[in-house]
């Protein structure tokens, strides 16, 4: 090797180095991005525009109708269906993120309580969710609510269901298979904040009269924030878009707008309309975060 | 002995803070054992030891952050032993000021009054004061962030004063300082005290910040309070080895009573008044050894001087017979190798309690 090539290999990953020629490195990722998500959301786009052919087929025929009858126009008159289905998403999304923070909160500082080995163990307990694959933990609840075991059995000596029948599906049980799926998304993020959380912070609230609340809301929440806020999107936009769960556990009458999409590009043969509510999905994802990113500015500086 | 142990006398009418047997273990550590004192209302009191020495553990106590295994703490009569921090009318500065980085100046002072729910104009009105007091007006609108350390620590005080405390705490609240800020802060703190009257406990490791603030100061050891009383009483009548040693620099001498006084190492020494132990030990401040041009008439001592040392404002010379520590102000010039007359008045010999 001549000397300069050495130079040149051993100076690849100094400082300046990395920065000046960050660009370069960065092509590869770029050019992924481009291929397999820009691309394709542009032809999503386009084609929520098009018109479905009478067999299935794209026709290009550009309007505004999958969106019209996206907005519950038809010929058969105004309806509230799709409008109703994107609204129960937005809750459910909302819903399952918030039931996961709860539970992270005391999960996490129950896990930082612990002594610097065991606290890996208990991670590790909740990373195995992850090792299974998704279907299979859903229909894992299946068994857990089935009719023969102890909660259904307490469910229908309270009268809540017919006895005999499972727990599922409804929307108790819907949420309860997202949460299950989604807590160590939030519970990881959040672990990380709270672990590192300078409890002087927490003395300093109680020892300026602090109630219980207010130390929680000035004194932890906002050195958690950080983390929260990514278990925050890390759960809440794949919630918006799931369509595994609900369409097990949740049935025919609890209809997602996962589900809606996925219908629209398996069964129906309509991509067009299945693009127009991908499309307002990605909206109303974005429209979300914006809220929550004012809200958290919100509390990061009052 | 004028030596002055009064921290566990009676003040009557006059009690702020008292603290009584009070032990505190973490696991195998003994933090404190059995400690009792008193602080007078209107005090400037401080807790003196270093690292590990239960001083900060006694403050967490008296602040309501820890609990005493056994013991109790009262606060103008009344016992506040179990009663948590939020019920306290004590606050507290903390080591590393512990500022709320989501809230700016004015919020952080504001913080304590809103959690008790003061109106709106009674918070506005306290808090503009206790800035202004602090020279924090100009700030009220960053946040601690953009702060210098001695303006972070001033919101700090600022933010504890403003409630008024019965009693207010300060857990080494100079250590994130340089230097020359700290000797000026030291000061500041002394003014402030006597401008509001009100009680101070400071818990430190710096033996000048104690000497500085203090109208009366505790010595505390390995989870014990050695001595307690005045700067001046500690520092001119240190009781052992380690308050000796701990507080300013000392030579210990090691003595044997014998009928004509004591016998040490450079010789027969007069005391003033005969020791309690047959054989125990003397200390003796570096800066009160005098020089002198000829033989004193007694406690005389013919030395060679082996190291100098400038230090500003003296000179500190090591010399034979030794180890001895001599300190003379700075216009007296020796170097090694001189030949002086020393004196170890009798007046300036302390005895110290343990006997060996």
């Amino acid at each position: 090797m001549t000397p300069r090539l050495i130079i040149w290999y051993g100076e690849l990953t100094t400082r300046r180095r990395l920065l000046k020629q960050g660009f370069l490195f960065l092509f590869a990722a770029m050019a992924w991005m481009m291929v397999f998500l820009v691309l394709p959301g542009l032809v999503l786009v386009v084609v929520s525009f098009a018109t479905r052919g009478a067999y299935g087929q794209l026709e290009w025929v550009f309007s505004l109708e999958n969106y019209k009858r996206l907005m519950g126009f038809s010929l058969f008159g105004w309806t509230a269906d799709y409008l109703v289905i994107l609204w129960r998403s937005v809750v459910v999304a909302f819903i399952t993120t918030l039931i996961s923070i709860i539970l992270s909160y005391p999960l996490c500082f129950f896990i930082a309580a612990r002594d610097k080995r065991s606290r890996y163990m208990w991670l590790t307990l909740v990373i195995i969710p992850f090792w299974t694959n998704m279907v299979i933990r859903t229909y894992a609840w299946f068994l857990i609510l089935a009719p023969e075991l102890p909660f259904a059995r307490i469910a229908a000596a309270l009268g809540i269901i017919t006895p005999g029948m499972p727990l599922y599906p409804n929307a108790f049980a819907v949420y309860i298979g997202m949460v299950s799926m989604f807590l160590p998304f939030v519970t990881l993020p959040l672990y990380a904040s709270v672990e590192k959380l300078d409890w002087s912070l927490v003395e300093a609230a109680q020892d300026l009269y602090a109630s219980r609340i207010r130390v929680f809301t000035q004194a932890i929440l906002p050195q958690t924030l950080p983390g929260l806020s990514v278990g925050v999107i890390l759960t809440f936009v794949p919630a918006m878009g799931m369509f595994v769960v609900p369409d097990l556990l949740g049935g025919a009458k609890y209809m997602l707008v996962g589900n809606l999409i996925q219908q629209q590009f398996g069964a129906s043969r309509d991509w067009p309309f299945g693009a127009a509510i991908s499309m307002a999905l990605m909206v109303l994802t974005m429209v979300s975060l914006q809220i929550y990113r004012r809200r958290s500015k919100e509390i990061e500086h009052i | 002995m004028k030596t002055e142990n009064a921290c566990d006398s009676e003040f009557g009418e006059q009690t702020g803070l008292v603290v009584e047997g009070v032990n505190k273990r973490f696991g195998k550590v003994e933090a404190l054992k059995d400690v009792t004192l008193q602080v007078r209302r209107g005090e400037f009191f401080t807790l003196l030891g270093p690292s590990g020495c239960g001083k900060t553990t006694l403050l967490r106590i008296i602040a309501g952050l820890e609990l005493p295994d056994s013991g109790r703490v009262m606060l103008g009569g009344q016992e506040i032993t179990s009663l948590p921090a939020t019920k306290r009318q004590v606050n507290t500065v903390f080591q590393s000021y512990a500022l709320f980085p989501h809230l700016n100046i004015f919020e952080n002072v504001a913080f304590g009054l809103r959690s008790r729910k003061f109106p709106k104009d009674e918070v506005n009105k306290r808090v503009e004061r206790r800035l202004a007091m602090l020279g924090l007006t100009e700030m009220r609108q960053r946040y601690p962030d953009q702060l210098s350390g001695g303006q972070k620590q001033r919101v700090a005080l600022a933010r504890a004063l403003v409630n008024q405390p019965e009693i207010l705490l300060l857990d080494e609240p100079m250590s994130a300082l340089d230097a020359k800020l700290r000797a000026q802060v030291q000061e500041d703190l002394r003014r402030i005290q006597r401008r509001l009257g009100r009680t101070f406990l400071l818990v430190t490791h710096d033996q000048s910040e104690a000497l500085v603030c203090s109208d009366r100061l505790a010595v505390m050891h390995e989870g014990r309070v050695v001595q307690c009383g005045t700067p001046e009483a500690v520092y001119d009548f240190p009781q052992n080895r380690f308050v000796a040693e701990f507080l300013g620099a000392a030579n210990l001498i090691e003595a044997t009573r014998v009928p004509s006084g004591v016998e040490t190492r450079f010789g027969i020494l007069q005391l003033e008044s005969p020791p309690p132990w047959t054989k125990g030990l003397l200390a003796i401040r570096p800066e009160w050894i005098r020089i002198r041009e000829n033989q004193p008439e007694a406690n005389g001592l013919r030395a060679k001087v082996s190291e100098v040392i400038y230090r500003g404002t003296n000179f500190d010379l090591w010399v034979e017979p030794g180890p001895l520590r001599v300190r003379t102000s700075s216009y007296k010039h020796f170097k090694s190798g001189d030949e002086i007359w020393l004196e170890l008045a009798a007046s300036e010999l302390v005895i110290l309690d343990e006997a060996k």
